[in-house]
C-alpha cells in the first residue's frame, strides 16, 4: 500500500495496483488485467448510471493498464464525460486520460474541444490551466485549428492570472511548433515581447520559451527582445543570491531563466547599440568571474546550476565569435574543466571546445590543451567522453600537430569501441590526406588503418588512397614497396589485398628491380591471397594479373596458366569467368604494342572533393562537420561536362551488364573516353553517389536554343549556358526512378549571391531535391545538386527548374525545362520478329497508334539513327522488319502505377529526305507524346 | 546485482509518435541507460538527441533533449522534479509513484509543459498541486495558483523507469 495517500484516495485503484504487483507471473498479470477490463466494460455498459467517482476510478484503472503496456480500446467516452464534471479531480483525471491516450477519432476530438472551450471561458484559473495543459499535451492540428486564435488573447489579456499566462505561453508554443501556419502574428506579438519585463519570474520563464521560438522564425519582428533580455539578464546576474527568493536554486539566482535568456540572445547577432552591448559583455564577464569564485555550497546542484549558466554563456560567446578576449577566457575556463573530477564537466568541456576550435580567435588557445585531450582519449573510462575527446582532436588538428594527432588516433583505434570505429577511420583518413606534407606518411597511415581496422575501412577510404597514389608520381614507388611489405603478413585484410593488387598492377615495375620483389615474387604473393578473397577482390586481382603480363612479359606464361585453369575459366561467377576468358584471349592474340596501349597506366584522376569527407558528412548529417572542412566542398568548374571522378575499382569498371551491352564496354578496367554502361545494380547506388561516372562526355558544349529537345536521346551534357552560368546535367534512370545531377558553374569571377533553385513538376512526376544548394556560388566555382525523380504515371509536361541569384546586385531569374521525358523510363524488350508483329497487331485500335511523316532535319546516316534510337531507351530489333532499311524498336515504360508497352517503327526515305514514324503503345497518350518527341530528333 | 529488467514507471512525450514507436524507443533507451555504469557521465548521444539521465535509488530519470539544449540545466530539472515529488509525498519512494502515478503526472504537468520545463519555484508548483487536492469537492477555487516554470529545455520526452 502506498506510504502516503494524499488528496483523494481511490481505494479500488490501490487494491487493483496491489493485485497486479502481487502477480507472480506475466500470465497471472494478464489474467488479472483481463478480469478487470471485463469488469470495467460491464460497468460502463450497465444500465445503472455511474456516479462521477466510479467513472473517475475506472478511467484511472484503464489508464494504469495502458501504462503497463496494454492496449486500451474503450473508455474514451467516459473520460470525455469526466471533462464536463464540475469536480476538479474528476475533470483532472479526464484530462489526464485524454492527454495520455490521444485518439484521432474526430468525433471525440470535437467533444473534447467543446469541453476545453467551456473550461477556457470559465474564468476559473484552475480549470483554464487544466484545459491549456491538455492542449499543450495533445497539440494536435484539430486543437490548433480550434484554439490558435483564442490562446494569444488569453496570454496578453490584462486580467489573466499569472499561472494561466504561464500555461497559455507554453501552450501557444506547442501549437506554434506543430502548426505554425495556424498561429498568426498580430498585435499580440509586441505585447508578448514585453512579458520579458513581467514582475512574476514564472511568467517570464514561461514566456521566454515562446519568444525564443518565435524569434528564430521571425527575427525582425521580435528584435526588440534583445535589449529587454539583456537588461533582465543583467538584473539577475548582479542580484544577490537571496534576492529572488524561491527562484534561487541552491544559491544560484534563477538559473533556468538565465539559461533561457542567454539562449534567446543566441538567435541574434551581437547588439548594435553600444550601451546594450556593453551591458551584455559585462554580464558575460561577471558569469566568467563567478566561475572562479569559491562555491557557496558543496552540493552538486549548486555547481551544476552555476555551470549550466556558464556553458550557456560560452555558447553565446562562441555564437558571437567577435570578442577575442571573451573567447580566450572561455577557452581557459574550459581548459580547467578538462581536468575536473566531475565526468559531466569533462564531457561538456570537450564538447564546447570543439566549437571553439573552429574560431580563428581561439583555435590556438584550444591547441594548447592537446596533451590533456590526448590523455582523455587514453584514460577516460566512459566511451562517450572518449568520443568527445576524439572529436576535439579532430577539430583542433592542423598542419602543426597533424602527425601527433593522427598517431594518437591510430593507436586509440586498436582498442576503440566498435560503435565508433568507422567514424574514427574516416576521420584519420581525412586528416592524413588533408595535412599530408609528404605522401609517404599518408600512404603509411592509410595502410596502418587497414591493418588495424580493416573491417571498418570503407570503399571510399581505399579508393581514395589509390587515387592519390595514381595522381602523385613521387609516392608511387614508395607505395608499391609498402604494400608489398604489408602483403607479406600471413593474415592480411582483404582491403589490403585490394589496395595491394591495384597498386602492384600499376606500379609493381617500380620495385621489380630488387630480386626480393621480382615480378614472379610479386605475382605469387598476390596469388597466394586469391583463394581467400571475395568475388569483387578476385575480379580486381585478375585485372592486376593482366596488367602484370604487360608490365612483365616474363610472367606471361605463369599467369596464362592461372587464367586457363578450370577454377577461373569455368568459374561459376559470370564476372570472373568473363574476365578470365577475355584476359586470356587478349594476352594470347594482342601484339605487345596493342597490349601496352590497352593496359597503359591509369591516367590521373581529376581532383575534387574527397569522397571520404562526403561520406563523413553524410554520416554525421549536415552541420556536423566543422567549418574548416567545408572550404573544399566546392568543385572546380573545369570538371563540368561529365568528366567527373572515376572509380578506380576495375571490378566495377569492367562490369558488363548482359541486358545492356554497351558497344565499347572496356574489359580491362581502363576507361577510355568511350561511353560505358551504367554500373551494375548491386554496386550502383554507392558508386554512383561517390564517384560520378565518366559516362559519355557532354557534347562539344555547343549551345542549342532548345536544350530540352537535345536530351531526349541522351542523359548527360550541358543543358544551358550563357555568359554567367553554365548548367550541366547527368542523369540516370532505373525502372520508374531517376536521379539527376545538376551542376551549376559560375563562369564569372564574381560571387553569385542568394542562389536558389526550385523545381516544379507536373503531378505525374515527383521530384525531390536532395540537399540544398548553398546560397553563395564563388566566382569560378561549381556546385552540385541532386534531384530524385519518380514517375507516377505517364506524363507530357516536363518539370521546370527555376534559378534565381544576384550577380553584381542584379537579380537573375531563369526558368528551364528539365529534360525529363517519358522515354527515360523505358526498359528494353527484346523480341523475335514473330512476336513483334503479333503484338503490333494486338495494338490495333486507332487511338493506340500515332504516326507522323516529316522531313529529315539531321543526317540520315544509319549509325547516327541507330545511336539515337539506342539513346531513346528502347531495344533496337534486328531482322524484324522485312525491309532492312527500316528500324523497329520495343520497350516498356515503367511508371509507378502501370507499365506501358511500346512499339516503334521508323521508315526512312533517303531519296525524299523524309521519315515516317509510327508508334503503337498500350496507352494512347503515350503514343502521342513519344511521336511528338521523336519527330524532332531525326 | 539484481536483475536489470527495466520497468517503466512514468513516461511523458512531447512529440507526437505512434504507440509502436514509443515502445521501440523506450525499449532501446532502457537498455542503453541500464547498461551504463556508475560514475559514467550523465549524458549520451542517442540518435539525433542527447539523453540526460540520473539515478535516484532504484529509479532512473531520463530526459531526451535536442542538440542545442543545455545538459546541466536538464540535470537540475530532473533534480527539481524529484524534489517536488519528495516534498509532496514526504520522502518519496518508488511505491508512491506506482500507487499515485496520476499525482506524479499532475506534478509534472505543473512543472513542465509542452516540452518546455515549467515553474521553477518549488513553492509555486506545490501550491498548485495542494490546492487541487483541497478542491476535491465542488469548491470553485479562487486562489492564485502559481504554476509552472519552464526551463530552457526542449525536453522531447521525459520518463522515469526503474529496475525491480
Amino acid at each position: 500500500m502506498p506510504a502516503v495517500s494524499k488528496g483523494d484516495g481511490m481505494r479500488g485503484l490501490a487494491v487493483f495496483i496491489s493485485d497486479i504487483r502481487n502477480c507472480k507471473s506475466k500470465e497471472a498479470e494478464i489474467k488479472r488485467i483481463n478480469k478487470e477490463l471485463a469488469n470495467i466494460r460491464s460497468k460502463f455498459k450497465g444500465d445503472k448510471a455511474l456516479d462521477g467517482y466510479s467513472k473517475k476510478k475506472y478511467v484511472c484503472k484503464l489508464l494504469f493498464i495502458f501504462l503497463l503496456g496494454h492496449d486500451i480500446d474503450f473508455g474514451h467516452m467516459e473520460a470525455v464525460n469526466l471533462l464536463s464534471s464540475n469536480k476538479y479531480t474528476e475533470k483532472q483525471i479526464g484530462y489526464l486520460f485524454i492527454s495520455v491516450l490521444v485518439n484521432s477519432n474526430s468525433e471525440l476530438i470535437r467533444l473534447i474541444n467543446n469541453a476545453i472551450k467551456n473550461d477556457l471561458s470559465s474564468r476559473n484559473p484552475t480549470f483554464m490551466c487544466l484545459a491549456l495543459h491538455c492542449i499543450a499535451n495533445v497539440g494536435s492540428r484539430e486543437m490548433a485549428e480550434a484554439f490558435a486564435s483564442e490562446i494569444p488573447r488569453i496570454l496578453v489579456a490584462g486580467d489573466t492570472m499569472d499561472s494561466v499566462k504561464q500555461s497559455a505561453a507554453l501552450c501557444l508554443l506547442r501549437l506554434y511548433k506543430t502548426s505554425p501556419d495556424l498561429v498568426l502574428m498580430g498585435e499580440w506579438t509586441s505585447r508578448v515581447v514585453h512579458l520579458l519585463n513581467d514582475q512574476h519570474m514564472g511568467v517570464v520563464t514561461a514566456a521566454i520559451s515562446l519568444i525564443t521560438c518565435l524569434s528564430q522564425k521571425n527575427p525582425d519582428e521580435f528584435k526588440t527582445c534583445v535589449s529587454l533580455a539583456v537588461s533582465r539578464l543583467s538584473r539577475i546576474v548582479s542580484s544577490a543570491s537571496t534576492d529572488l527568493q524561491d527562484y534561487t536554486y541552491y544559491f544560484v539566482p534563477a538559473p533556468w531563466l538565465s539559461c533561457k535568456l542567454l539562449r534567446l540572445l543566441q538567435c541574434y547577432p551581437p547588439p548594435e547599440d553600444g550601451a546594450v552591448k556593453g551591458r551584455l559583455v559585462e554580464c558575460l564577464e561577471t558569469i566568467l568571474n563567478k566561475a572562479q569564485e569559491p562555491p557557496k555550497s558543496k552540493k552538486v546542484q549548486h555547481s551544476n546550476a552555476k555551470n549550466a549558466i556558464l556553458f550557456e554563456a560560452i555558447s553565446l560567446i562562441i555564437h558571437y565569435d567577435s570578442e577575442p578576449n571573451l573567447l580566450v577566457r572561455a577557452c581557459n575556463q574550459l581548459g580547467q574543466f578538462l581536468q575536473h573530477r566531475e565526468t559531466n564537466l569533462r564531457y561538456l568541456a570537450l564538447e564546447s571546445m570543439c566549437t571553439l576550435a573552429s574560431s580563428e580567435f581561439s583555435h590556438e588557445a584550444v591547441k594548447t590543451h592537446i596533451e590533456t585531450v590526448i590523455n582523455a582519449l587514453k584514460t577516460e573510462r566512459d566511451v562517450s567522453v572518449r568520443q568527445r575527446a576524439a572529436d576535439l582532436l579532430y577539430a583542433m588538428c592542423d598542419r602543426s600537430n597533424a602527425k601527433q594527432i593522427v598517431a594518437e588516433m591510430l593507436s586509440y583505434l586498436e582498442t576503440a569501441d566498435y560503435s565508433i570505429r568507422e567514424e574514427m577511420v574516416l576521420k584519420v583518413a581525412i586528416l592524413a590526406e588533408k595535412y599530408a606534407v609528404d605522401y609517404s606518411w599518408y600512404v603509411d597511415t592509410i595502410l596502418n588503418l587497414i591493418r588495424i581496422a580493416g573491417d571498418y575501412v570503407s570503399e571510399e577510404v581505399w579508393y581514395r588512397v589509390i587515387q592519390i597514389v595514381i595522381n602523385r608520381d613521387d609516392v608511387q614507388g614508395y607505395a608499391a614497396k609498402t604494400v608489398f611489405e604489408a602483403l607479406q603478413a600471413p593474415a592480411c585484410h582483404e582491403n589490403m589485398v585490394k589496395v595491394g593488387g591495384y597498386i602492384l598492377g600499376e606500379f609493381g615495375n617500380l620495385i621489380a628491380g630488387d630480386p626480393r620483389s621480382s615480378p614472379l615474387v610479386q605475382f605469387n604473393l598476390l596469388h597466394s591471397k586469391f583463394h581467400l578473397c571475395s568475388v569483387p577482390t578476385r575480379a580486381l586481382l585478375l585485372s592486376a594479373y593482366i596488367k602484370f603480363i604487360n608490365l612483365f612479359p616474363e610472367t606471361k606464361a605463369t599467369i596464362q596458366e592461372v587464367l586457363r585453369c578450370d577454377s577461373q575459366i569455368r568459374n561459376s561467377d559470370v564476372e570472373l569467368q568473363q574476365r578470365a576468358v577475355e584476359y586470356l584471349k587478349l594476352s594470347s592474340i594482342a601484339s605487345t604494342d596493342v597490349l601496352a596501349t590497352v593496359l597503359e597506366e591509369m591516367p590521373p584522376f581529376p581532383e575534387r572533393e574527397s569522397s571520404i569527407l562526403a561520406k563523413l558528412k553524410k554520416k554525421k548529417g549536415p552541420g556536423a562537420v566543422s567549418v574548416t572542412e567545408l572550404e573544399d566542398s566546392k568543385r572546380e568548374s573545369s570538371e563540368l561536362n561529365g568528366a567527373g571522378e572515376r572509380g578506380p575499382d576495375p571490378s566495377v569498371m569492367a562490369a558488363s551488364n548482359a541486358s545492356t551491352p554497351s558497344p565499347s564496354a572496356d574489359l580491362l578496367g581502363i576507361r577510355s573516353a568511350a561511353p560505358v554502361s551504367t554500373a551494375p545494380a548491386s554496386a550502383g547506388s554507392l558508386l554512383v553517389d561517390v564517384f560520378s561516372e565518366a559516362g559519355p562526355a557532354a557534347s562539344s558544349g555547343a549551345v542549342n536554343d532548345d536544350g530540352f529537345l537535345r536530351f531526349v536521346c541522351k542523359n548527360n551534357g550541358v543543358l544551358f549556358e550563357n555568359q554567367l552560368l553554365q548548367i550541366g546535367i547527368k542523369s540516370e534512370y532505373r525502372q520508374n526512378l531517376g536521379r539527376m545531377y545538376l551542376f551549376y558553374g559560375n563562369k564569372t569571377s564574381v560571387q553569385f549571391a542568394s542562389f536558389t533553385t526550385t523545381v516544379s513538376c507536373p503531378g505525374e512526376l515527383q521530384t525531390h531535391i536532395l540537399g540544398i544548394v548553398e546560397p553563395l556560388v564563388e566566382g569560378g566555382a561549381q556546385i552540385q545538386q541532386v534531384l530524385n525523380i519518380e514517375c507516377l504515371t505517364d506524363f507530357s509536361d516536363a518539370p521546370l527548374l527555376n534559378i534565381k541569384f544576384r550577380y553584381g546586385g542584379a537579380l537573375q531569374n531563369l526558368t528551364l525545362k528539365l529534360p525529363v521525358t517519358i522515354n527515360k523510363f523505358f526498359q528494353l524488350t527484346e523480341m523475335a520478329s514473330q512476336d513483334f508483329f503479333q503484338r503490333w497487331k494486338q495494338l490495333s485500335q486507332p487511338q493506340q497508334e500515332a504516326q507522323k511523316i516529316f522531313k529529315a532535319n539531321h543526317s540520315m546516316d544509319t549509325e547516327v539513327i541507330k545511336a539515337k534510337l539506342l539513346g531513346l531507351g528502347m531495344a533496337l530489333l534486328d531482322n524484324v522488319d522485312p525491309n532492312p532499311e527500316n528500324y523497329v524498336c520495343a520497350g516498356v515504360i515503367q511508371t509507378k502505377s502501370q507499365q506501358v508497352g511500346c512499339l516503334l517503327r521508323l521508315e526512312p526515305n533517303a531519296q525524299a529526305q523524309m521519315y515516317r514514324l509510327t508508334l503503337r503503345c498500350s496507352k494512347d497518350s503515350v503514343s502521342k507524346r513519344l511521336c511528338e518527341l521523336l519527330a524532332q530528333q531525326f | 546485482m539484481d536483475c536489470r529488467q527495466g520497468k517503466l514507471r512514468l513516461q511523458k512525450w512531447y512529440v507526437p509518435l505512434s504507440d509502436k514507436e514509443k515502445k521501440k524507443i523506450t525499449r532501446e533507451l532502457v537498455q542503453t541507460v541500464l547498461a551504463r555504469k556508475p560514475k559514467m557521465c550523465s549524458f549520451l548521444e542517442w540518435r539525433d538527441l542527447k539523453i540526460v539521465y540520473k539515478r535516484y535509488a532504484s529509479l532512473y530519470f531520463c530526459c531526451a533533449i535536442e542538440d542545442q539544449d543545455n545538459e546541466l540545466i536538464t540535470l537540475e530539472i530532473i533534480h527539481r522534479y524529484v524534489e517536488l515529488l519528495d516534498k509532496y509525498f514526504g520522502s518519496v519512494c518508488e511505491l508512491d509513484i506506482i500507487f499515485n502515478f496520476e499525482k506524479a503526472y499532475f506534478i509534472l504537468d505543473e512543472f513542465l509543459l509542452g516540452g518546455e520545463a515549467q515553474e521553477t519555484s518549488k513553492k509555486n508548483v506545490l501550491k498548485a498541486i495542494e490546492q487541487a487536492d483541497l478542491l476535491q469537492e465542488v469548491r470553485p477555487a479562487l486562489t492564485g495558483k502559481a504554476v509552472i516554470i519552464i526551463i530552457n529545455i526542449l525536453a522531447y520526452f521525459h520518463f522515469i523507469f526503474l529496475h525491480k
